[in-house]
């Protein structure tokens, strides 16, 4: 459990990052603070950045954005997220914890964190999403998942195309709310696809030759078995690295079928 | 720090310390109901209403419940009495100590879903988890009290 020296509302974000600057070391954003209160951090400012109006979902200028303080829950019942790409974002949580715990974990303690289990990131990734950092401005989420997790910068929300695209949901977990053994996420606009792999156990990664083999008409069964060779898998205790990379190659399969199922049905 | 938090109707102005959970502050002020179980955000025990939502206590600042509305087990107690009637029924009981916590659930997905099926009520529940039981007996008081809808004839909201 943490501990909290200084308990701070700050009334705009220009204070949430000086309070932040102070020391990135010893203050911290809170997010949900399920993760975080699982550590031994001795925090000097806790930064609660909920009164600070991050806790929107608007679709603006072409694109769907998610404010940071967005809960997971949330995803999963608001019609402006559930009526988008097939309801991937919802389907993608949907099986983390359970409501209660869903009610108060963000968006933005998610995605900030960059957790290789994270069901959301691989979800995001395949719909292309970008971050938006107080600091560092709007950097693809690609690029985000691949920096190291430096505690200096405030997500503010992430933001996706809002294109239509078509997209579907893989996961498998060894009971019902555990965390993924692996994680899978496809998209297709106009025959371009992109497909995420997740739970590896390492960070969610576009899985590019997958993706070319859908491109190319070579099909579901081709991309799954390029994306079981292209990626590196790992062992932990869920899984070891030779059963994820055959796994991979049937959830990608899978997800694949059921989105040209979807585009077939208009 | 100072927090205005009204539990179940009662306003509470305290000076609480910076980091407390709120499932702390509720079961230092009575609210017994509230229990601790896993701590570690996976067991649904400690699940309370924040505006009418369920969330986890044991991960909820006690600070950001500052000028909200809480609710627990004893805030809805006669809801609570009928729906642990069906429990009853069907020997859902063991230990009871995951009862209020799962029954706040049961209680808050009554009011989100209309209709739930046997796959929705599962599902929602999915994160209230009993250590003694099967879950069989749950599912059978749940599926008879949402046939019945005690709360229609009993006047509760
Ligand atoms: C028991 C348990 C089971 C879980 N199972 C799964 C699972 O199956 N699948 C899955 O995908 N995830 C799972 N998770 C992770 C969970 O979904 C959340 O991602 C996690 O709790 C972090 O979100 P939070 O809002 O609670 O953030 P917090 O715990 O509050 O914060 C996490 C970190 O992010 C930082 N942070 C928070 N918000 C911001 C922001 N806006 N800007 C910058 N930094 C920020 C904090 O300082 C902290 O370092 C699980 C977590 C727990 C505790
Ligand atoms: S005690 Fe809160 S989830 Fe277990
Ligand atoms: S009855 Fe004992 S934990 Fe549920």
């Amino acid at each position: 459990m943490y501990t909290i020296k200084s308990y701070v509302f700050p009334e705009s974000l220009e204070e949430a990052d000086e309070l932040l600057h102070r020391d990135c070391r010893n203050n911290a954003v809170l997010g949900g603070c399920c993760w975080l209160k699982l550590g031994r951090r001795r925090i000097r400012w806790a930064i609660d950045l909920t009164r600070l109006g991050l806790d929107q979902i608007e679709v603006k200028d072409g694109f769907l954005e998610l404010g940071a303080c967005i809960t997971l829950r949330q995803l999963e019942t608001h019609p402006a997220v559930t009526a988008r790409f097939d309801g991937l974002l919802g389907e993608s949580v949907s099986h983390i914890v359970g409501v209660p715990f869903r009610n108060c974990a963000t968006v933005g303690g998610s995605v900030f964190s960059r957790f290789g289990f994270s069901d959301l990131t691989c979800a995001l990734l395949a719909l292309d999403a970008s971050v938006v950092l107080y600091r560092g401005g709007e950097v693809p989420l690609a690029e985000f998942m691949a920096s190291p997790i430096a505690f200096d910068d405030i997500l503010l929300k992430v933001r996706i195309k809002d294109d239509g695209r078509r997209a579907a949901y893989q996961s498998v977990r060894r009971s019902a709310t555990d965390f993924p053994t692996l994680a899978v996420a496809v998209s297709c606009l106009d025959g371009r696809w992109k497909v995420s792999v997740g739970a590896r156990p390492g960070r969610a990664v576009q899985a590019e030759e997958a993706a070319r083999c859908l491109n190319d008409g070579r099909g579901p069964e081709a991309a799954g078995v390029a994306a079981g060779a292209e990626l590196t898998f790992g062992t932990d205790l869920r899984a070891g690295a030779d059963y994820r990379k055959k796994l991979a190659a049937v959830l990608v399969r899978r997800a694949a079928q059921t989105c040209i199922e979807r585009e077939n049905k208009g | 720090m100072k927090v205005k938090i009204t539990v179940n109707g009662m306003l509470y102005n305290k000076h609480i310390p910076n980091d407390m959970m709120l499932l702390e502050f509720l079961r230092k002020y009575g609210y017994v109901s509230v229990k601790r179980g896993c701590d570690t955000s996976n067991c649904g025990l400690c699940t309370v209403w924040v505006e009418g939502k369920p969330v986890l206590s044991c991960s909820y600042p006690a600070a950001r419940a500052d000028g909200k509305n809480v609710t627990t087990l004893e805030g809805v107690k006669d809801e609570a009495a009928s729906f642990g009637r069906y429990m009853t029924a069907q020997g859902v009981e063991q230990c009871g100590y995951c009862s209020p916590g799962f029954i706040m659930a049961a209680l808050a997905m009554r009011r989100e879903l209309t209709n739930p099926t046997e796959e929705e009520v599962a599902h929602y529940l999915a994160g209230n988890l009993c250590r003694c039981s099967g879950y069989a007996g749950q599912t059978r008081a749940l599926r008879a009290w949402l046939h019945d809808k005690p709360w229609e004839k009993e006047g509760q909201v």
